[in-house]
């Protein structure tokens, strides 16, 4: 892949984000009011891309085997209960992607 | 820095503090896997300095090394970054009323500046100071951990096999605060 189809595709990658991120102030703008529908839509749509975001990153483990879907799950549920029990963001990426990459060896 | 009161600066760090736990690790392991993929530390620098949202430039490793069409890369950038949309939507009297700063307020609204600014409860010009700060604090984290995850990477030869899951878990912390809020606001509203 050449230098130059890097730099489109970053280029394309950064006009996006900040375009999304600039959306709301070029749609809303005066002193229009938000409609009320939008502003749920707001609410409820960040936790519902994070859950397909994760079903994403989960997706080899029905195709995967057992080698696959053991470590993965093992490591899910230590984020899952290490977070739930103490609310430490970095101390659960920390345990639940060392014994991943530790789980990967083994299995 | 003269324009920043000492209690202003001292805010923003201690509230940029998680953030800065969760940006150096996943960072560095952006950087990481960058340098595992074939680019250097300055090709880390140059999209985190330009894209600077985490999850899709895990993503887009993946797409430049795989050689994706740039319309499958704007697909994508589209569906995962279109949430970004609606934190914009929280701040747009505040951001507006920060002048020259509002480009810069937009350019780095990620999920963690947008949480951590939400709970910023102090009067206007301390609050629009502050929520520049962290913006400023958190990009800073973000930039220096893509490099020297970038320049580690080049120097040891890591497995890293597996390393990409700090993305998972980072999806999953912040999916259970989600949940977590979202009952509240149930709880909240159900008498209405």
């Amino acid at each position: 892949m050449g230098k130059s189809r890097e730099a489109h595709a970053g280029a394309v990658s950064a006009l996006i984000t900040f375009g999304l991120r600039a959306l709301p102030f070029l749609a809303v703008s005066g002193s229009r009011k938000m409609p009320a529908s939008l502003e749920r839509l707001g609410r409820a749509l960040p936790s519902a891309i994070m859950a397909v975001l994760i079903i994403y990153c989960m997706k080899d483990i029905p195709t995967g085997g057992i080698s696959a879907a053991v470590p993965k799950l093992l490591a899910a549920a230590v984020v899952f209960i290490t977070y739930k029990w103490k609310h430490q963001t970095l101390v659960s990426i920390l345990l639940g992607t060392i014994s991943y990459m530790m789980l990967l060896r083994l299995f | 820095m003269k324009r920043f009161s000492s209690t202003t600066l001292k805010t923003a760090f201690v509230k940029s503090i998680p953030i800065f736990c969760s940006y150096v690790f996943v960072s560095m392991a952006y950087g990481m896997m960058m340098a595992s993929a074939g680019f250097p530390w300055y090709d880390s620098l140059l999209v985190s300095l330009t894209v600077y949202t985490g999850a899709f430039q895990f993503v887009l490793i993946t797409f430049l090394s795989s050689g994706a069409s740039l319309i499958t890369i704007a697909l994508t950038a589209l569906l995962m970054n279109s949430r970004q949309s609606f934190y914009s939507i929280t701040f747009l009297k505040e951001f507006k009323q920060m002048g020259r700063r509002k480009l810069y307020m937009i350019h780095t609204m990620t999920d963690e500046t947008y949480a951590v600014n939400c709970t910023l409860d102090l009067p206007k010009k301390e609050k629009e100071d502050t929520m520049f700060l962290v913006a400023l604090f958190s990009r800073c984290y973000w930039i220096v951990g893509s490099v020297l995850g970038g320049i580690l990477g080049q120097i040891i030869p890591f497995d890293l096999t597996g390393l990409d899951f700090c993305m998972t878990a980072l999806f999953f912390v912040i999916f259970i605060d989600q949940w977590e809020k979202a009952e509240k606001h149930t709880l909240a509203l159900s008498p209405l």
